[in-house]
C-alpha cells in the first residue's frame, strides 16, 4: 500500500466513522437508541440487514473458498428468502405490534422470565463469542500480509466502532451501514472488472468460465442426499432455512436492524430487498474467488497463499526443502498453463475427441499442482506442527495486493474494513441493547421508567461488549476457516432458538415451563451430537430446532398430565 | 417495552407499483427464488 492507498482507506473509513458519531451525537430518547430512527425508509433498513450479515469475513473467506472448492457455497443462502418471507409475515408484525426491543421480550410476554432470559443468555453467548471472531479475522489477514502489528489492528477497529456505537446507538449504526455498504459494493464491482482486464488478451469473460466450469469449480447446485457432503441443495433448503429463520427472526443484531423504522412496510420491504439480492450477491462473490483461479492458470500463484507464514518457514533449517517445492510448483505451474491453453483453443473447434484429450490433460495438470501444494503443506507441519496449513482466506487478498492498481487497493482494503466494522457495530448494538432489556432492566425494574439512566446503561453495556471482543480477539486463537467456524458455532445454539420462537409462535397450548427444558434438553442433545457425529453442521440447525419442538410438545402433554392428574 | 406501534395493519397493501397485497409480493420473491436456482443449475451444467 502506497500513500494515495492510505488516503483513500482512512478517508472512506474514519470519514464514515465521523459522520455517523457527529450525525447522531444528540440521540437521547431510549427507542431511537436502541431501535434506530424512527423515519428510516426501506432501503436504509435492507442495506443494514445486509451490511449486519455481510462481515469482513464474507469478502476474505467467500472468493477463497471460490478459488478452493467452487462456488457450491452459494446454496447454505437457499433458504434465506423462504425464511425472510415467514419473519415478514409472521415475526416483524408481532414484534411491531408489541413494540419490543429485543426478540427475547417477546418470549417473555408469551412464556415467562425463564425463557426470556434463556433466550437471552443463548444470544448473548453465542453471539458474544462471534464478536470476538469478527473484529480477529479481518485482523489477522490484514496484519499479515500488510505487515500491520496484529493487536495495533485489533485495538483500532475496535476502538473506531466503539466512538460512533456508543455515541448514536442504533441510529449510527444504520446511518453508518449505508456508506459502508456503497463502499463495499464500489470495491467489489471495481475488482470484478479489474480482474476481466487481467486475463490474457483475447480470453474473455466466457473461456474463464469454461475453463473454471471443467476444474470443477462452477458447480453451483448439487442435488446429492449424501449426507456427507457439506453443501448441497437439500443443506441450503432445510438447513440453511433453519439457520436463517434463526438468524433473521430471532437473533438480536438482524431483529434490531428491522424493527424500527418508519412503519412496518419499511421493515418488511428491507426484508424482500435481502431475499432478493442475497443469492446474488453470494454469487458474485464466490464467482470472483473462481476467476482468480482462472487468472493464476496464467499468472504465477504463489505455492501457498498465507506468504507471510511460508517465508517465516522458508529462511529456518529446512529451506532447501522449501525452495525444492518452489521449483517443482514452477514447472507445475507452467506445464498446466500450457494444458489450459490447448484446452481452452481444441474447446473451439468441434472435436470432441480432441477435447476429452485436451481436458484430461489439463485435469491431470492440475493434480499435479494441486499434489505440490500438499506437499508444501506437509513440508509447512513438518518445519512447524503448529503451522497454519490452510490459506484460501489469503487468496483474494494476494490477489488485491499484487493485480489491483494503488487507489483500488486501498479502497478493497477499505471494503474488509468497512465490512468488518458494519457488523461488529449491529452485534455491539444488539449486545448492548439485550444486556440492557434482558437483563438490567429485569433486575433494576424501578429503573425502568428513567429513559436518560437508561441511555447512559445501554452506551456503557456497548462500550463493554466492545471491550470484550477487543480482548476476546487479543487473547483466543481461532479456527483456521473463519466463516465456517462461524457458521458451525451458530448452527449449534441457532436451532434450539428457532425452535423456542416456532413454539412461541404457532404452539399455543405450550408453556413456559415445558418449552424451557425442552430447549436446555435439546442443545444438550445438539452439542453431544456435534461432538459424536459427522454430518454437515448446517443439520445441527434442524436437528435442534426440531428436537426442541418435539421436546416442549411431549413436556407439555406430560405436564399438562400430571396437573390434571394433581386436580383429580 | 415501548407503547406499541401505530402500523397500518398487517394485510394492508404494500404500496408497491404492481403488487395488491404482501401476499402476491412474497409469492414474487419465491418465483424470483426458484428461477434463480435454476438459472444456477443452467449455468452449472452450460459450464461443467
Amino acid at each position: 500500500m502506497n500513500g494515495f492507498d492510505w488516503i483513500v482507506l482512512l478517508a472512506t473509513m474514519v470519514g464514515i466513522s465521523a459522520y455517523g458519531a457527529w450525525h447522531t451525537r444528540h440521540v437521547s430518547s431510549l427507542k431511537t437508541y436502541l431501535k434506530g430512527s424512527d423515519k428510516a425508509k426501506w432501503g436504509t433498513i435492507g442495506l443494514s440487514v445486509m451490511a449486519t450479515q455481510a462481515s469482513a469475513i464474507t469478502f476474505l473467506s467467500i472468493p477463497g473458498q471460490g478459488y478452493e472448492s467452487g462456488i457450491g457455497f452459494v446454496q447454505n443462502y437457499f433458504g434465506l428468502p423462504i425464511a425472510l418471507i415467514i419473519v415478514s409475515a409472521v415475526f416483524l408484525p408481532i414484534y411491531r405490534k408489541l413494540g419490543v426491543y429485543t426478540a427475547y421480550e417477546y418470549l417473555g410476554r408469551r412464556f415467562d422470565a425463564k425463557t426470556r432470559l434463556l433466550g437471552a443468555a443463548l444470544f448473548l453467548l453465542q453471539r458474544g463469542l462471534a464478536a470476538g471472531v469478527t473484529i480477529y479475522a479481518p485482523a489477522i489477514i490484514l496484519s499479515s500480509v500488510l505487515g500491520w502489528d496484529l493487536d495495533l489492528t485489533i485495538v483500532s477497529t475496535g476502538l473506531l466502532v466503539i466512538v460512533y456505537t456508543v455515541t448514536g446507538g442504533s441510529e449510527a449504526v444504520n446511518l453508518t451501514q449505508k456508506w459502508q455498504m456503497a463502499v463495499i459494493f464500489g470495491g467489489m464491482v471495481t475488482a470484478f472488472f479489474v480482474l476481466l482486464h487481467k486475463l490474457p488478451n483475447g480470453f474473455g469473460f466466457g473461456d474463464a468460465a469454461h475453463v473454471a466450469g471443467a476444474m470443477g469449480k462452477l458447480q453451483a447446485v448439487d442435488f446429492s442426499l449424501n449426507p456427507d457432503r457439506r453443501y448441497t441443495f437439500w443443506t441450503g433448503i432445510f438447513g440453511g432455512l433453519c439457520l436463517s429463520l434463526s438468524y433473521f427472526g430471532t437473533d438480536q443484531s438482524q431483529v434490531q436492524r428491522y424493527i424500527g423504522g418508519a412503519a412496518l412496510r419499511e421493515g418488511r420491504l428491507g426484508l424482500m430487498f435481502n431475499g432478493l439480492l442475497k443469492i446474488p450477491m453470494q454469487f458474485m462473490i464466490l464467482l470472483l474467488g473462481a476467476l482468480v483461479f482462472v487468472f493464476y492458470q496464467f499468472q504465477p500463484a504463489p505455492v501457498y497463499f498465507n506468504q507471510t507464514e511460508w517465508r517465516r518457514h522458508s529462511q529456518g533449517a529446512h529451506g532447501e526443502a522449501f525452495r525444492a517445492i518452489e521449483s517443482r510448483y514452477a514447472a507445475a505451474h507452467e506445464a498446466r498453463e500450457r494444458a489450459v491453453t490447448a484446452w481452452n483453443d481444441v474447446r473451439k473447434e468441434s472435436n470432441p475427441a480432441a477435447e476429452s484429450a485436451a481436458r484430461v490433460a489439463m485435469l491431470d495438470a492440475q493434480k499435479s499442482l494441486d499434489a505440490v501444494r500438499a506437499d508444501a503443506k506437509g513440508a509447512l507441519l513438518a518445519a512447524d506442527p503448529e503451522a497454519k496449513t490452510k490459506d484460501s482466506d489469503y487468496v483474494f487478498i494476494t490477489f488485491i495486493l499484487s493485480e489491483l492498481p494503488h487507489g483500488a487497493i486501498g479502497l478493497l482494503v477499505a471494503v474488509m474494513i468497512a465490512a468488518a466494522l458494519s457488523s461488529k457495530a449491529g452485534e455491539l448494538n444488539a449486545l448492548a441493547t439485550t444486556t440492557t432489556i434482558d437483563l438490567w432492566r429485569q433486575f433494576r425494574p424501578l429503573a425502568a421508567a428513567d429513559e436518560a439512566r437508561n441511555v447512559r446503561v445501554a452506551k456503557w453495556f456497548t462500550f463493554f461488549w466492545g471491550m470484550v471482543a477487543i480482548a476476546f480477539a487479543l487473547f483466543a486463537g481461532f479456527a483456521e476457516n473463519l466463516i465456517e467456524a462461524i457458521n458451525i458455532l451458530g448452527s449449534i445454539f441457532y436451532g434450539v432458538v428457532l425452535g423456542v420462537f416456532l413454539v412461541a409462535f404457532f404452539i399455543q397450548r405450550v408453556k413456559g415451563t415445558a418449552v424451557f427444558f425442552a430447549a436446555i434438553a435439546a442443545q444438550v442433545l445438539v452439542i453431544v451430537l456435534y461432538s459424536t457425529l459427522d454430518i454437515s453442521y448446517l443439520w445441527y440447525n434442524l436437528i435442534g430446532c426440531a428436537a426442541c419442538v418435539c421436546f416442549s410438545v411431549v413436556l407439555q402433554s406430560l405436564l399438562g398430565s400430571a396437573r390434571e392428574e394433581a386436580a383429580a | 417495552m415501548t407503547p406499541p406501534e401505530k402500523d397500518s395493519p398487517a394485510d394492508a397493501p404494500p404500496q408497491v407499483p404492481g403488487f395488491k397485497t404482501w401476499r402476491g409480493l412474497y409469492l414474487f420473491v419465491g418465483i424470483v427464488f426458484l428461477l434463480t436456482v435454476a438459472a444456477l443449475a443452467l449455468f452449472s451444467s452450460a459450464f461443467a
